[in-house]
């Protein structure tokens, strides 16, 4: 097992109280496995995706553990967390466009970068993983600005997974580009798994959609809780939780990304994480909810790795 | 890159024109004949000389010609070099009074800024985010780049010159002096240069030492420096980015001040009796010597001016972007 | 540093949630407390203590060059007239020279900025021509032959003239964010129910970044108070009344540097420095309070 997340609890601190933005998350991946994360905007999985790399100053470690490969990572420790960066654990991140520095040549960035982690540039592996995606050899004596939208992206991608890291935090990648080169950026991903550069990937997004085509597993959050975790195809084809339905149907046809706001096909919106209801948090806009939603469902293994949260599954 | 140069070039262009035209313009339009008044403020006794002055300037303004034909005229005067004769210390070319005084401005002001705008630079990024350097750089900066420019000088003056009597507080140099190229002289010229230099470049630190800082924090939040950081890159890696990047809106910053800058060497020159063209603006102003004091105003735009264009070259050399043929700098 | 940072606007959408937060910070704020508070005790000392004082500090005094006392606070000069009196009519004029000259050049500022962000295209290539030549020119040497040539100056007079010439650096700032303002939902949404571009800046634009105008504003303040004293210490300053200014050059005209008269010019330049650096200071405040991102946590 490569990654084994147990309990995972990070607030958000705030004038008005903790946002409990991520509230007893437990999960599990295996080597070599894509894990689609989906949600609405403000479910949390940005949050988790922070949490296993970077996390931001406003956000607090409170509970839970997280291994990867065995070794528990300090999430709530920004120094110690430096050694696992990188190497064990890397981040494109949703920002791939402004990620490198506007005013360094790119190849001269990532040979400081590497040599201030202590590792040395390997200039032919360099290149043969941007011929890869191809990229031309000569970007590396490239400024940032003179390369495309597209090309930054493939450009950090290559970057981020430099040191084949166990680990590989894709955050929303996909948003800020046309649907052709999402595609293209979606194989990449899968190449570099095939290709051993990452053994596992958690692909953050909120385009259900292309998730389907890219993930071996998808899990579902909703308001800082899993909904639902399945393998990817029995999530699309035998979804189980009623939000995970809801999440389906309201996408217009497969292939077509809705924009990151509410969905339209859910009346309601999300509970407030400052002070979440108790029992099922998807109580209130649920169409089939009942007296039990008043407790808190477990999560349950239903069929072989399919694990929902809901009293009606 | 040519286009930018070709659009500054233009903008220099302009400001200039538009420079000699409001100094053509303003003592003409404004209320009252100047020449009279200013021959009777002059208070010149002998009226013979009072007389030759009348002559003199309404020959010069050229009043009895059109309108158009004045303003030709004063372009052509101009790249004569021909500003008029000063009145202060008549029959001296205005021309001659100025540059005789630039070398002191000049001596003072280039040390000055660029001293304070390095050592600003890198107090400010030493300090940002670091709290408790942070929390005394601060009021200290602001404090500095709050003061009236010759409020420091004298101060200093007061502080070091008469109290401490450890520097003299006027003059470029010993009045029992002769300027030449001995050590004795530039000794002692260094001597006087010394209050007027610190206070010069004590003001303009703040300013810098917190610009600085704010851009430096500005950065640092900046995606780049986030994905640094979530990669285990260290701090020092990230602040020698981030100052890398922040050094380039302090670039435009000093050519932004440089009217700020000029405005306190001449008042700090007034306070040190130095004699550079804040004392010269001074002395114009007391004995209403109009002609040297528009002489002095353009030679102060036309410094300022090719002061800018110094700095659009460096920010070229600096910025990447702006060599790459892309879009980069403000214009 | 007279110049904000060019930073890009911040999210607009200002519910009340929002403005009560930034009230919330604001209340506890130290920098934006006491920078406001040092303004506001000098300002009631500039309206408030003539009432009680007797003259206008320039008449001549029996007690020349006396040092500070409990019968003239701040001393006398060589002439005998009280400073403190002076110093609390100079803080008038100063706060005078401050409001006039900064609003002055913050509605210039707010017109071409504005205009210039939403129009764009032609207006904005001329408009920014216009700003960058009046923004190299040095001010004070501009206002040195203006000022030398008027006859007799006044306050008001001197306060229109820094205001005509100090606006384009915060045009250049307001015009960066009108531009990614423009682009809003919000504006687009007002800009096709029919709103002219007067009506989508007064009612869209202007409110969406007033914390942003309000603190160019300040800085404008405090930039037209320091160019009137300079401008008042080479001897252009008013030709009636007195002026924090006026009385540093007085100070060092009449050499109460050499004769040791502290007390005759610490007093105005202390007072600038207060008033100037403390907005300053107010100022970084206030952006910690609309700019979530630079509180301390």
């Amino acid at each position: 097992m490569s990654l084994q997340v147990d309990d995972l609890r990070v607030y958000y601190r705030t004038l008005k109280g903790d946002v409990k933005a991520l509230d007893g998350v437990s999960f599990s991946m295996e080597d070599g496995e894509i894990l689609g994360l989906a949600g609405e905007s403000g479910c949390g999985k940005t949050t988790l995706g922070k949490s296993l790399i970077r996390m931001d100053g406003r956000m607090r470690h409170i509970g839970g553990t997280v291994e990867l490969d065995g070794r528990e990572l300090p999430i709530g420790d920004d120094r110690r967390m430096n050694d696992f960066r990188f190497r064990e654990v890397s981040l494109i991140p949703q920002y791939s466009m402004s990620a490198m520095n506007p005013t360094r040549k790119i190849g001269r960035m990532v040979r400081e970068l590497l040599r201030s982690r202590g590792a040395t540039l390997d200039l032919d592996e360099l290149e043969s993983r941007l011929s890869l995606v191809e990229l031309p050899h000569a970007v590396l004596d490239r400024y940032p600005i003179e390369l495309s939208g597209g090309m930054k992206q493939r450009m950090v991608m290559v970057i981020s997974t430099l040191l084949d890291p166990s680990l590989l935090i894709a955050d929303e990648v996909t948003s800020a580009l046309d649907v052709s080169t999402q595609k293209a950026v979606a194989r990449a991903l899968i190449g570099f798994r095939d290709a051993g550069f990452v053994k596992s990937m958690i692909f953050v997004t909120h385009d259900l959609a292309l998730t389907s085509h890219i993930a071996d597993t998808i899990m579902v959050m909703y308001a800082g809780k899993l909904a639902e975790k399945a393998p990817a195809t029995a999530i699309v084809k035998k979804p189980r939780h009623p939000y995970t339905k809801l999440l389906l149907d309201s996408l217009p046809e497969v292939g077509v990304r809705y924009t990151d706001k509410r969905l339209a096909g859910i009346a309601g919106s999300p509970p407030s994480l400052l002070d979440p209801p108790a029992g099922c948090r998807f109580r209130d806009r649920c169409p089939i909810a009942g007296e039990e939603c008043a407790q808190e469902p477990p999560m349950a293994e239903i069929e072989p790795n399919h694990f929902v949260a809901c009293w009606k599954a | 890159m040519r286009r930018y140069f070709g659009r500054k070039l233009l903008v220099y262009g302009l400001t200039f024109f538009v420079a000699v035209t409001v100094n053509w313009m303003i003592p003409r339009f404004m209320p009252g004949d100047p020449v009279s008044s200013m021959v009777a403020r002059t208070g010149a006794s002998n009226p013979a000389a009072a007389e030759t002055m009348r002559v003199y300037y309404t020959n010069l303004f050229g009043f009895d010609q059109p309108l158009w034909k004045q303003y030709v005229n004063f372009w052509a005067a101009l790249f004569q070099g021909d500003f008029g004769i000063s009145i202060w210390v008549f029959p001296t070319p205005v021309s001659e009074v100025i540059l005789g005084a630039v070398p002191y401005t000049l001596g003072l002001m280039i040390p000055s800024v660029l001293l304070s705008w390095v050592v600003g630079n890198w107090f400010g990024a030493y300090a940002a985010r670091r709290k408790v350097l942070d929390n005394t750089l601060l009021p200290v900066g602001y404090v500095l780049t709050a003061m009236p420019y010759m409020w420091l000088a004298v101060l200093l003056a007061w502080g070091l010159g008469v109290v401490a009597g450890w520097f003299p507080v006027a003059g470029g140099y010993s009045f029992s002096m002769q300027p030449s190229w001995s050590w004795d002289f530039i000794l002692d010229l260094l001597h006087h240069w010394v209050l007027p230099f610190s206070s010069l470049f004590l003001v303009a630190l703040g300013g810098w030492a917190i610009g600085m800082r704010n851009m430096i924090i500005y950065e640092l939040e900046s995606d780049y420096s986030n994905y640094l950081a979530a990669l285990g890159a260290p701090q020092r890696l990230i602040r020698r980015y981030a100052f890398r990047n922040a050094v380039l809106p302090q670039i435009t910053g000093l050519a932004l001040q440089l009217g700020v800058l000029v405005a306190g060497a001449l008042v700090t020159e007034i306070v040190f009796s130095y004699p550079g063209l804040g004392s010269l603006i001074l002395k114009a102003i007391q004995n209403q010597d109009f002609f040297l004091l528009q002489g002095a105003f353009l030679f102060i735009v036309l410094g300022v001016l090719i002061a800018n264009f110094i700095i659009d070259i460096v920010y070229v050399v600096v910025d990447p972007r702006t060599r790459a043929g892309m879009a980069g700098a403000a214009a | 540093m007279t110049a904000l940072q060019e930073v890009p606007a911040q999210d607009a959408a200002a519910p009340a949630g929002v403005r009560r937060e930034a009230l919330y910070f604001a209340l506890r704020n130290g920098k934006l407390l006491t920078g406001f508070g040092i303004v506001l005790a000098l300002l009631l000392l500039g309206l408030l203590g003539p009432l009680f004082l007797s003259g206008t500090g320039s008449e001549y005094g029996t007690q020349p060059m006396q040092p500070p006392s409990a019968e003239h606070w701040f001393g006398t000069t060589t002439f005998g007239q009280d400073v403190f009196t002076q110093f609390v009519y100079g803080l008038r004029t100063t706060f005078v020279v401050g409001a006039l000259g900064g609003g002055i050049a913050a509605v210039i500022a707010m017109l071409v900025g504005f205009v210039a962000g939403y129009r764009g295209g032609l207006v904005d290539e001329i408009l920014n021509m216009f700003t960058n030549i009046v923004l190299v020119i040095p001010t004070l040497a501009v206002l040195l032959i203006i000022n030398a040539y008027l006859g007799v100056r006044s306050v008001g007079a001197q306060a229109l003239f820094i205001g005509l010439t100090s606006w384009p650096w915060a045009a250049r700032a307001i015009r960066a964010q009108t531009f990614s303002l423009r682009t809003r939902d919000f504006v687009d949404l007002a800009r096709l129910s029919g709103a002219n571009t007067w009506k989508v800046i007064t009612r869209e634009i202007a409110p969406n970044m007033s914390s942003y105008l309000f603190m160019t504003f300040i800085l404008l303040f405090g930039g037209s108070v320091l160019i009137a004293s300079s401008l008042d210490f080479i001897g252009l300053g008013p030709t009636e009344g007195t002026s924090l200014g006026l009385m540093l050059q007085n100070a060092n005209q009449w050499s109460a540097m050499q004769l040791g008269m502290w007390w005759w010019f610490i007093p105005p330049g202390a007072g600038i420095t207060a008033i100037v650096g403390s907005l300053y200071v107010a100022n970084v405040g206030l952006d910690e309070v609309f700019n979530p991102k630079l509180r301390e946590t």
